[in-house]
């Protein structure tokens, strides 16, 4: 293979090591940076979910040495139920905001998006650096919920008012931890829009010349369409959780309805609607769960077609589905409140639209095992996650079908059920998402090879471990187990499915323990892997045209013209199995 | 196989094709689209204000409309002027009258702050008559509504100081000598027109928040 750069000048800026590393307004950079804030928050997320497994497995067992460290949250050695809450709200916060939509959109998107469609850079850099900053600050404050007294709030991850509203009076963790929270996530909010705003305009305004919308490969129409989503959700976000923040400080009553009596004391506060909270909290929350598994999906589409050396199935299907997923999901946040008392005609709507995501669900499904139907498929490390991915969507998703109905939901709500419907689809297949990208773009970002073999075995237990942690846990909803509940062997009716709580948490402890084969082939290939060539999978897509890792300037002086689409591949009359969307025209023989 | 790596890898053409866009030839449009998208975000705050304002407004019996501070009028006045000239800032950009451009620039930033000014003194009418932001809810949706307004317009105001130095740039040095340094006139001129863009929808911001707040109720 030629070496692209001795035929291209690159401009080499060089700066010193704050502006090269740190404050950097190289997309690629940036896109690291969030990767490596993702999986800073991932590797915390993953130890708070240690102590709820714990407690939820061995509810009277005492931890001597905890209690050295948590004082407050180990009295007497044993966990106590607040602190419990603590850890639950925090994973989930930290797990959807800083993971599922970072890594995703924010890491893989600043790193690809721009080389996909041959352009230099982002549409504008400085905001680039600025929004990974802003997200930066945000992570730092929500840490620092877990440090400050009275420890992290015990809301959950959606903060339902009036509980996250009433401050400290209701519960440890509420006071200045729940503050916290609500401005952690706000600055969030800045941080993502900014970030949306410039994927929007770089799409549009960057594209090499010929890379027309439908010559975008599907990962680009995937961070497009999350983008899109996170413009127009995390506003919502931002306004509910202003208004909450003056509820806390301000003294205002958005939220907080009148003649509440917290612990015995009765709060002056008159007229608000916690609904409202609810209202708000969804219509940006259902939109953020396709923004968590949106850019998974277009990661999934294109990792199948590259190692099933076929074209997507049904391109343009692929696109409308993406784009239909994102619509419908602005129409359907009221699914997560069947139980508030709407009347039954608005259930009804909610329910309609939910199940209507089925259709380019199904659609996308169909696609993918039509695009592996016939293939000779190489059987890579990046595509066992990608069909991992495309297994734990149908697993998560079909129960979603389940729960749009409100008479189902209505008994399921609540319950663990909801917990593993949710963790696998939006959690673990998201994750699957992640890792494939990963694997996948590895080579490209540090120049060498993941080992295939220790890859293949962080598969295999992750599979595994994931399905045994949360098939259960549908079983246990089934048969009433509420989430939420630090201890569930005080109800006589479920203490037969103790011996199951323990199996989940033993079989979560090794799927934990397995990710850090995961973090060893990660940081270990990245200086010792194997060298990695311009395009060691034999993929079509203009990052495969440069070299590994990228210059600074990716193109350098000369840019891509692009003559094909993203998946040709396996064109009969062609020399090589594969044609780079920058070859020249007419050289498919059709 | 190397031919397929590099031959499709061709040198841009010199200049105007619109195909080749880089880095530093950015879409002139892309300024302006950007703070269209910007607009868009904002709009959605607001939407979402406004739909808690409806709900809250039907619930409770706590709800008590504020008086209108007089200022207000006032304000509203001196921002509709405003844009007007921003408007005639553009138009002296396009006739390459940089030092008119620079003065109506200057006008504009002096208006807003004018507008943000007589705010204050709305908020400080207002707290002088015992209405403050948690007196009922329809003083606290005022509060946030105008503190969300006027911190918004602040960004302007930075942008439009930033567009006002990038002029006096312009002024202090002719055209031919615009290094890398120094913007070019016509990146001071996109800057000009993105601005514009947000600061009209500042503007009719403000008179929907007015509407919304007294003609609603």
């Amino acid at each position: 293979m030629a070496s692209h750069s001795s035929q291209t000048v690159h401009t080499e800026i060089r700066h010193g090591f704050i502006r090269t590393y740190i404050f950097s307004t190289d997309h690629k950079v940036i896109g690291i940076q969030y990767l490596m804030l993702a999986l800073f928050s991932v590797l915390l997320g993953m130890g708070l979910s240690v102590f709820m497994r714990l407690r939820l497995a061995w509810p009277a067992a005492k931890w001597p040495t905890l209690e050295q460290i948590f004082s407050v949250g180990f009295s007497g050695g044993q966990m106590t139920p607040e602190f419990y809450l603590a850890m639950m709200t925090m994973h989930g916060t930290i797990m959807v905001f800083f993971v599922l939509t970072t890594a995703p959109l924010s890491g893989f998107g600043n790193y690809f998006l721009p080389i996909q469609i041959g352009a230099r850079d982002m549409a504008f850099p400085v905001l680039n650096m600025l929004s990974f900053w802003v997200t930066f600050v945000a992570l730092a404050v929500m840490v620092s919920a877990l440090l400050v007294t009275g420890g992290a709030p015990i809301s959950g991850w959606t903060a339902y008012a009036p509980l996250s509203a009433l401050g400290q009076v209701a519960g440890p963790g509420l006071g200045t931890g729940q503050t916290l929270w609500v401005i952690s996530i706000a600055i969030f909010c800045a941080g993502s829009l900014l970030t949306a705003l410039n994927f929007l305009c770089t799409t549009i305004n960057l594209r090499a010349r010929g890379m027309s919308l439908m010559r975008m490969p599907l990962t680009v129409w995937a961070w497009f369409t999350t983008a899109i989503l996170a413009l127009l959700a995390f506003p919502v976000l931002l306004a509910g959780g202003i208004l909450l923040l003056l509820d806390r400080v301000g003294g205002s009553s958005f939220f907080i309805p009148g003649g509440l009596v917290v612990s015995d004391k009765l709060i002056p506060h008159e007229g608000g609607s916690p609904l409202l909270w609810q209202h708000l909290f969804w219509f940006f929350g259902h939109p953020e769960v396709y923004i968590a598994i949106l850019p998974g999906m277009g990661v999934t589409s294109h990792i199948l077609s590259t190692f099933a050396r076929k074209p997507i199935f049904a391109y343009k299907a692929m696109v409308s589905a993406i784009f239909a997923i994102g619509f419908i999901s602005y129409i359907v946040w009221g699914h997560h409140m069947f139980m508030s008392g709407m009347s039954p005609f608005s259930s009804m709507v909610f329910s309609v639209t939910t199940m209507a995501v089925g259709v380019p669900s199904a659609i996308k499904t169909f696609n993918w095992l039509a695009t592996l139907r016939g293939a000779q498929i190489r059987f890579t490390t990046p595509m066992l996650f990608a069909l991992g991915f495309v297994s734990l969507f149908v697993t998560g998703g079909i129960t979603g079908l389940l729960l749009a109905q409100p008479a189902i939901d209505i008994y399921l709500h609540d319950t663990s059920f909801v917990v593993a419907h949710f963790h696998l689809i939006m959690g673990v297949a998201a994750i699957f998402g992640i890792f494939g990208g990963t694997y996948y773009w590895f080579p490209k970002m540090f120049g060498r090879m993941m080992s295939e073999r220790l890859g293949r075995i962080h598969f295999w237990f992750t599979l595994a471990g994931v399905y045994a942690i949360f098939m259960p846990m549908h079983f246990m909803g089934i048969s009433g187990a509420p989430r939420r509940y630090a201890q569930l062997t005080e109800f006589t009716y479920l203490q037969h499915l103790q011996p199951v709580q323990i199996f989940i948490s033993i079989c979560a402890f090794i799927t934990i323990a397995a990710q850090f084969i995961f973090l060893y082939n990660f940081f270990v290939s990245m200086w010792k892997g194997e060298r990695a060539g311009v395009n060691p999978w034999e993929a079509t897509s203009l990052e495969w045209t440069i070299p590994s890792p990228p210059p600074h300037d990716n193109f350098g002086e000369l840019v891509p013209v692009v003559n094909h689409g993203p998946y040709e591949y396996s064109v009969p009359g062609e020399p090589t199995d594969f044609v780079m969307q920058n070859a020249p025209a007419g050289s498919v023989a059709s | 196989m190397a031919t397929t790596v590099t031959s499709g890898i061709t040198r841009p053409p010199d200049q105007g094709d619109g195909g080749q866009r880089r880095l530093s030839q950015r879409d002139p449009q892309t300024h302006t689209m950007g703070v269209a998208f910007a607009v868009v975000a904002i709009g959605m705050l607001f939407i979402a204000l406004t739909s808690s304002y409806v709900v809250r407004q039907g619930l409770g019996v706590d709800w008590q409309r504020l008086p209108m501070p007089r200022i207000l009028l006032v304000n509203s006045a001196v921002l509709l002027i405003s844009s007007i000239t921003m408007e005639l800032a553009r138009l002296a950009r396009r006739r390459g009258n940089w030092q008119r451009s620079n003065t109506w620039v200057f006008v504009t930033l002096m208006l807003g702050l004018a507008f943000l000014s007589g705010q204050l003194l709305a908020w400080q009418s207002l707290a002088s008559q015992g209405f403050f932001l948690s007196t009922n809810p329809h003083s606290s949706f005022f509060y946030v509504l105008t503190g969300l307004h006027g911190i918004h317009l602040a960004g302007g105001l930075l942008a439009l100081t930033y567009v006002a130095a990038g002029s006096l740039q312009q002024l202090r040095a002719p055209a031919a000598a615009a290094g890398p340094a120094r913007p070019s006139p016509d990146r001071c001129s996109r800057w000009l027109d993105g601005t514009a863009v947000y600061w009209h929808f500042m503007d009719a911001l403000w008179i929907y928040l007015l509407a919304l707040l007294f003609v609603w109720g």
